[in-house]
C-alpha cells in the first residue's frame, strides 16, 4: 500500500510531531507577499470530493499550489459518478492519469481505506463519513500549540454530535497520543458509551457544564443534520442544552480557547457572541489548515 | 450399481455411538455395512487410512441463488462447492428470484438439483409470500414438492401475529420453522456489530439486542404454538442462553452457529473489508465466547455455513454499500477442526455430531447415519492434512470469503454421495 494519510489512528506521536513541526515552518509564509515554493513542482494532486466542502477543498488546493504542485479538483456532481460509475472504477480511471496523490472526501466511512488497498496512488483522507478527518485534527493541534505551547496535560472538551463526528474521532486519537485529558460531551443519543474506549484519557458526559469546567480548550462541533438518520435530539432544544454561551466560559480556565471546525451555525452550536469572542481561534484554525496540509502533501509526495 | 469400499478409516458415527477403525461398504447407493475387514469383490476401494470416516455432512443453511441470481451461484456450482467442503447434503434458503414461496419454484429447484447437483439439495420454502412477512405461503404444497422446512431467511418475520400463525401451520405440517432473528427497527442502517469497533470505525451498528429481542419473542411464540422452532445463525450470548433455557423447559427449539461466528469476532475484521460483512455481524469477543460455550454445552444442534455468494462487483464497494454475506462451504470443516477441536472446545465426536445427527434432528432428511440401509453418503476428512484456501480456485461462482489465503491443518478428503465419490482432495 502506498504511503498516504488515511487517519490519525495509524500515526505515532513522532510522525504527528514531525508534521506539526513542518507546518510551523510553513506558517510565516502564509502572510508573506510571495507565497509560492517549488518543492512539489511538476507534481499533480487530484482533489476528489464526493461531499460538499468549501474550506477543506480550497485549503488543499491552495496548499498544493503554494508548494508548486498542480491541483485539479473534482466534485461528485457533474462527474462520471452521477453516470453510475462505481467508486473503484472512478478511482482506477483517475489513477491511470498518474497523479502523485489523490485527496479524497467521501460520505462513506472507510471509503479511502478500501481504495488504498486497490490503488497504486497514495490517498490523503480529507474526511470519510463519520470516521476520521486527519488534517482537521492536525490543524487543530497546530492551533492549540500556537496558543498553549503544549498538548500534554491539557483538558480538552469536545462538545456536540460526537457519534457522527469524524473531527472528534481524529482529535481524540491525536490528543491521546500526547496525554491530553479529553472530555466528550453531547446528548446521550449522540454519545455512545463505547467512545470511552477510543483512546486513553477519554471521559464522557452529557452535561455541558461538567465538560467545560477547567477546560483549556473548548472544541465545538457542527450539528450534522445530514448524518443523523433519525431525530436523535430535538433540534429545537439543542442550543438550550448544548449550545456554547458566553456565560459558560466562566467555568473554563481563564485563558481557555474556543475552537470550531466550521462551518459555524451561529445560534445553534454557539452563540454569536462566542463566535466573535476574543479567545475564539476559529479563523486561526482556517489559516493553519493551509500550513498543515502543505506539511502533509510534502510528507506524502515530497 | 457399483460398490464402494472405504477401508481402514477411523469411523465416527454419532448415531450409533461408533468410534473405531473399520471399513465402510456402500452397495447400490446405500450403506451395506460397517465393520472390520469387509470384502466386496469388484468394489472400488478408497483407502481412508489415517482419516476420519463419518456420515455425510449436512449443511442446513446455504444460499444457492438459483433461480434469479445465477451470476452469483447456481445449484450446480453451489453443490460443487459443497462437495469440495465435505458436505453431501445442503438445504437451500428461499430468497431466490422469484422467492421460493410456491410449489412451482420448489419443484424447479428439486428438478435442477436432480439434473445438475453433485450433492443432495433440499429446498426450504418461504414462510410468507415473497418473504414479505405478511401472507403465509403455500406450506403444505411446498412440503409435498420437497421442501424440508420454512424460513424467510435474510429477513425476519417482523409481525408477531403472522409469526404465530406461521408456527401453527409449521406444527400442523410438521416442518421446522427457521427464523433469521433481527428486529429490523433496531438494526436499521447498521453495517456491523454495534460496539467499540463500530464506534471506532464510524460505522453504524447492529446491536446484539436486535437479535435477542426477536429470539425472545419467538421462543414465547414457540411455547404458545408448540412449533419446532429453529434459530438460524445464532450469534449472541443472550440468545444462546435463552435457547438453552427454552430447551431445558422441554420446548422443541434448536439453533445453529456458522463457522465465521465461532472463528471470528469483530476485532478480527480487516478494516472496511466487505468480506467480513454479514448478518448477523461478527460479534464482539464476549458474544463469540457465549457461542463457543453453547457449542460445547450442547445448546447448539448444528454448524451451518450460511454460504452466501455475492459477485465481486457487489463486494468491491464502499463498506456500507456492500451486500451482507460470505461464502463458507469449503472452509467449514477446516475452521471447525481448528477453532473447536484443536482449540479444545469440543471433541471430534461432538464436531461430527454438529455436522450430522445434529442438523438431521432438526431437518429430518433421513440421513446423518451410517446405519445399514441408510443413504450411502459419507464424508471422509483428515485432522492433519495441511492445505491453504485459495478462493480463486473455489468451486463457487463467488469469491467473497474472509478466509482466502488461510492455511489449515485438517480438512475434507473425500465426499461420497450415494456411494459415488463426488469430490476428493
Amino acid at each position: 500500500m502506498p504511503e498516504g494519510l488515511l487517519g490519525i489512528e495509524e500515526l505515532d506521536r513522532g510522525q504527528i510531531e514531525a508534521i506539526l513541526q513542518r507546518a510551523k515552518h510553513f506558517q510565516p509564509m502564509q502572510s508573506q507577499s510571495l507565497k509560492k515554493l517549488d518543492t512539489l513542482r511538476g507534481k499533480m494532486i487530484v482533489n476528489l470530493f464526493y461531499e460538499a466542502s468549501t474550506r477543506t477543498r480550497t485549503s488543499f488546493e491552495i496548499a498544493a499550489k503554494r508548494l508548486g504542485a498542480d491541483a485539479v479538483s473534482i466534485t461528485a456532481s457533474g462527474s462520471s459518478v452521477t453516470k453510475g460509475e462505481s467508486l473503484v472504477d472512478t478511482l482506477n480511471t483517475l489513477a491511470a492519469m498518474r497523479p502523485d496523490a489523490i485527496v479524497m472526501r467521501h460520505a462513506a466511512s472507510g471509503a479511502p481505506h478500501f481504495l488504498a488497498r486497490h490503488l497504486p496512488t497514495p490517498i490523503i483522507n480529507a474526511g470519510d463519513g463519520t470516521h476520521e478527518h486527519p488534517t482537521q485534527a492536525l490543524l487543530d493541534a497546530r492551533t492549540i500549540l500556537d496558543r498553549k505551547g503544549k498538548l500534554t496535560g491539557l483538558r480538552v472538551a469536545i462538545i456536540g454530535d460526537i457519534a457522527h463526528s469524524r473531527v472528534a474521532r481524529s482529535n481524540v486519537h491525536l490528543l491521546a497520543r500526547f496525554g491530553a485529558e479529553i472530555v466528550l460531551c453531547g446528548p446521550a443519543s449522540l454519545l455512545p458509551a463505547e467512545l470511552q474506549h477510543l483512546a486513553p484519557g477519554v471521559t464522557l458526559t452529557t452535561d455541558i457544564r461538567t465538560a467545560i469546567r477547567n477546560a483549556d480548550v473548548i472544541m465545538m462541533l457542527r450539528v450534522q443534520l445530514e448524518r443523523q438518520h433519525e431525530a436523535a435530539f430535538p433540534a429545537s432544544e439543542y442550543f438550550r442544552f448544548y449550545g456554547l454561551q458566553l456565560g459558560h466560559l466562566d467555568l473554563a480556565k481563564p485563558d481557555a480557547i474556543v475552537m470550531h471546525p466550521g462551518p459555524i451555525n451561529r445560534g445553534r452550536e454557539l452563540s454569536s457572541e462566542v463566535a466573535d469572542f476574543q479567545r475564539s481561534v476559529i479563523l486561526n484554525q482556517v489559516e493553519n489548515g493551509i500550513a498543515v496540509r502543505m506539511a502533509v502533501l510534502e510528507k506524502v509526495i515530497g | 450399481m457399483a460398490a464402494l469400499l472405504i477401508r481402514n478409516g477411523r469411523v465416527i458415527d454419532p448415531a450409533s455411538g461408533t468410534d473405531t477403525t473399520a471399513d465402510v461398504l456402500i452397495e447400490d447407493g446405500v450403506i451395506a455395512g460397517v465393520g472390520p475387514d469387509l470384502r466386496s469383490p469388484g468394489a472400488e476401494v478408497y483407502d481412508a487410512g489415517g482419516m476420519i470416516v463419518a456420515p455425510g455432512f449436512i449443511d442446513m443453511h446455504v444460499h444457492l441463488r438459483e433461480p434469479g441470481f445465477e451470476h452469483a451461484e447456481t445449484i450446480e456450482s453451489g453443490s460443487r462447492a459443497a462437495a469440495a467442503g465435505g458436505f453431501t447434503s445442503i438445504c437451500c434458503m428461499p430468497n431466490t428470484k422469484p422467492v421460493n414461496d410456491s410449489v412451482t419454484v420448489t419443484s424447479y429447484i428439486v428438478e435442477q438439483a436432480r439434473k445438475k447437483a453433485v450433492v443432495n439439495v433440499f429446498p426450504i420454502g418461504a414462510i410468507t409470500k415473497g418473504s414479505a412477512g405478511e401472507e403465509i405461503s403455500a406450506i403444505g404444497g411446498m412440503k409435498a414438492a420437497g421442501a424440508v422446512a420454512i424460513s424467510d431467511d435474510g429477513l425476519p418475520v417482523m409481525n408477531a401475529r403472522v409469526m404465530r400463525r406461521a408456527m401453527e401451520f409449521a406444527r400442523a405440517y410438521d416442518v421446522p420453522i427457521i427464523q433469521h432473528c433481527e428486529d429490523l427497527n433496531l438494526s436499521a442502517g447498521g453495517d456491523m456489530h454495534e460496539g467499540a469497533q463500530s464506534v471506532r470505525w464510524g460505522l453504524r451498528g447492529i446491536p446484539a439486542a436486535s437479535e435477542d429481542i426477536m429470539v425472545s419473542r419467538d421462543l414465547i411464540l414457540a411455547q404458545l404454538t408448540g412449533a419446532r422452532y429453529h434459530v438460524a445463525h445464532i450469534s449472541t450470548a443472550n440468545s444462546v442462553a435463552m435457547v438453552a433455557f427454552a430447551r431445558k423447559q422441554g420446548l422443541p427449539v434448536t439453533c445453529e452457529v456458522t463457522p465465521h461466528h465461532f472463528a471470528l469476532a469483530d476485532q478480527d475484521m480487516a478494516p472496511y473489508d466487505s468480506n467480513f460483512k454479514m448478518k448477523p455481524p461478527l460479534r464482539s469477543s464476549p458474544h463469540r465466547e457465549g457461542v463457543l460455550y453453547a457449542l460445547a454445552r450442547g445448546t447448539v444442534s448444528a454448524i451451518a455455513t450460511d454460504h452466501a455468494p455475492h459477485p465481486g462487483s457487489e463486494k468491491m464497494q464502499e463498506f456500507e454499500r456492500c451486500p451482507f454475506g460470505i461464502i463458507g462451504l469449503e472452509t467449514a470443516i477446516g475452521l471447525a477442526l481448528d477453532h473447536l477441536v484443536a482449540a479444545g472446545r469440543i471433541t471430534l465426536q461432538r464436531m461430527v455430531e454438529l455436522f450430522t445427527t445434529g442438523p438431521e434432528s432438526v431437518m429430518r432428511l433421513g440421513r446423518g447415519t451410517l446405519a445399514a440401509g441408510a443413504p450411502g453418503d459419507v464424508t471422509v476428512f483428515s485432522t492433519d492434512v495441511e492445505w491453504t484456501y485459495d478462493v480463486n480456485q473455489s468451486a463457487s461462482r463467488s469469491r467473497n470469503s474472509p478466509f482466502d489465503g488461510r492455511s489449515f491443518r485438517g480438512g475434507p478428503m473425500a465426499t461420497i454421495v450415494s456411494g459415488e465419490i463426488r469430490w476428493k482432495r
